[in-house]
């Protein structure tokens, strides 16, 4: 009985969706009366490996490897410690890796897979979970049949817990490894807060007007620590990248705290944002269908709203 | 060079959902059925790669595991061009059986790209292109946003945290695509819903599966509270109930 969960690196480093992945992992194993083992694979260091005892790591596996690995190499590392270690659940986050990967590993286990789960298991015997489904419409208990199971945890639905305790690491061997894919080049912004592990989300619709508006927005970002998101006709106009674009279509965040300004909250818009602690919302109509959505909600043009919003949360970090 | 894309055939998205009285199903009566917003896409871009260049590109298939009343949605996929359509007799189960109904039809057969959507916009599983990838023993690469064929030689783009990656690979392939792989969805002309009747539709067998997950219930999500409406003129007033009430700052 005893639980695996996959951690990803982000060049050697992991992060805050790391810290609520091990100690979930911890949570389920104990509630299923068993023992939790971490793989990684990639170079970590050992520091940064360890630090994961705090919360909840025992056992941690390292596959150390510097070759690019495609999802079918890396589906059959996280098999082939499910197998090793006699794991009954295997546990990824439900971020882009973890939808890659999560479906080829439910394979080789012969296991079924929920993926999407919200939090610890409704039962564990038998192992019933929640999610979300029909976009954040309604919430499904699926019962998970097989001998292993395999599930994708969403991110902010657990928690951080922290235990006593030391991790041991002990490494795995890659040699045999190789890939089928050729990675050409890769572009990644940095010095950005992700929008995936972002407290605060600042996101602009259709009323921010026009890409040329997007430095206030920006500048009220800059203010909270947050990351910049936007609406999906916002980036199929090219006003912003893809990779911001929030929504069914788009990615799905779950911060703490919204900011939904010049969004006019369509149902597929929501279904993005719905799992989000506090929603913002600025708009000039009253009607928009986003203050049922919201907390908070201020009826104003945003051209001098969002200049004097950003003001009072300057004035608001700066005597903290 | 043939194409396959898997279909889902789910509810409209602005579909309101409603449930048996014993809340353990979901009541479709009343529903409008469409293509999996992804897939359409999908679709969308195989058909631009064949229109581009149709010595490359031979032949795009679309498939899909249903009922029978999964039918008129695979035909609109053939209305919008795919060239023949392939329905996998068995309804229900959870993503590795309907991953399982899908190789068992596709396994020996030529397709050289196979195109999944990211994820079904019913029950978000995000599941069934990589389990095929897995069945089939084929290569795949997730959240594609962009797909260019060149001889055997598939380029790809794929959107990483915060980024994207630019990958090539060989065919055969399974690709699971994302938002960008294609711009505006096709839709149907009128002469595409008529050349559809005559196009292909070939319905498989069922294979021996079993679902690795079943549903148990469902429950609506909880409603949210009033919105608490706050003076424009006054945003220490947010910042405050934010730091003080929601404790969010
Ligand atoms: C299959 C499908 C999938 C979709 N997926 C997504 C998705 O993933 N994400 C997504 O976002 N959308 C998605 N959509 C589109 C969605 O239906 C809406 O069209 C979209 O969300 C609207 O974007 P918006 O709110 O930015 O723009 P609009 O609906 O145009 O709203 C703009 C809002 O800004 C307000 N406004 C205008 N000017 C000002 C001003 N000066 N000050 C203050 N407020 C102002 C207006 O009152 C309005 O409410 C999808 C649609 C379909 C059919």
């Amino acid at each position: 009985m005893s639980v695996l969960v996959y951690i990803e690196n982000w060049n050697g480093k992991f992060k805050k969706s790391t810290y609520e992945l091990v100690s979930y992992g911890k949570r389920l194993a104990n509630g299923l009366g068993g023992s939790l083992t971490l793989l990684s694979i990639g170079r970590v260091a050992e520091d940064e490996l360890k630090n994961l005892g705090a919360y909840g790591a025992g056992k941690i596996l390292s596959a150390e490897t510097d070759a690019p690995l495609d999802d079918k190499a890396y589906a059959s590392l996280i098999a082939g410690a499910a197998k090793n270690n006699d794991a009954s659940v295997v546990v990824m986050a439900h971020n882009g890796t973890g939808k890659a990967l999560a479906p080829r590993v439910a394979v080789r286990l012969n296991a079924g897979l929920v993926s999407a789960v919200n939090g610890l298991p409704v039962s564990f015997q038998p192992f019933v979970v929640s999610k979300k489904a029909f976009s954040g419409k309604s919430l499904m208990q699926a019962e998970i049949t097989s001998d292993i199971k395999v599930i994708t945890l969403s991110q902010n639905t657990a928690g951080i817990e922290t235990f006593a305790g030391e991790a041991v690491i002990e490494k795995i061997d890659t040699s045999s490894m190789t890939s089928g894919t050729k990675v050409l080049s890769t572009e990644v912004q940095t010095g950005k807060i992700l929008l995936s592990e972002a407290d605060v989300v600042v996101s602009g619709g259709r009323g921010m007007r026009s890409a040329d508006n997007w430095k206030p927005l920006e500048e009220l970002a800059g203010v909270l620590g947050a990351a910049t998101a936007c609406s999906r006709p916002v980036s199929d106009e090219g006003w912003r990248p893809h990779h911001e674009h929030v929504g069914q279509t788009g990615k799905v965040v779950a911060p703490n705290l919204y900011f939904a300004l010049g969004i006019s909250g369509a149902i597929q818009h929501l279904a993005g944002i719905s799992s989000s602690k506090v929603i913002v919302a600025v708009n000039k109509d009253p009607e928009a269908p986003i203050f049922s959505a919201a907390d908070y909600g201020i009826i104003g043009d945003l051209q001098t709203v969002l200049p004097k919003m950003t003001e009072a949360f300057r004035k608001f970090k700066s005597g903290n | 060079m043939n194409i396959l894309v898997c279909i889902s055939n789910v509810p409209d998205t602005t579909t309101r959902i409603k449930y048996s009285a014993d809340m353990k199903a979901v009541d479709y009566s009343g529903v409008q059925w469409i293509i999996n917003p992804w897939d359409e896409l999908a679709l969308t871009r195989a058909i631009e790669l064949k229109e581009a260049n149709p010595a490359l590109v031979q032949k795009i298939t679309v498939i899909t595991a249903g009922g029978a009343d999964a039918e008129p949605t695979l035909r609109k996929a053939l209305a919008c061009g795919a060239d023949d359509a392939i329905r996998v007799d068995a309804a229900g189960g959870d993503s590795l059986f309907t991953a399982t109904q899908l190789a068992h039809a596709v396994k020996g057969e030529p397709f050289d790209v196979i195109l999944c959507g990211i994820e079904s916009s019913d029950y978000n599983g995000s599941a069934v292109g990589g389990m095929l990838a897995e069945l089939l023993d084929y290569n795949s690469v997730s959240a594609v946003s962009s797909l260019n064929l060149e001889g055997n030689s598939v380029k790809v783009t794929r959107e990483i945290d915060g980024g994207k990656q630019s990958i090539e690979t060989a065919a055969p392939v399974v690709l699971i695509v994302q938002k960008g792989i294609a711009i505006n969805p096709r839709i149907p002309s009128m002469r595409g819903i008529m050349t559809a009747r005559t196009k292909s539709l070939k319905v498989v067998a069922a294979a021996a599966a079993s679902p690795g997950s079943k549903v148990v219930g469902y429950q609506a999500p909880p409603q949210k509270s009033a919105c608490k409406m706050i003076d424009p003129e006054n945003m220490d007033e947010l910042v405050h109930l934010l730091h003080t009430e929601a404790r969010v700052i």
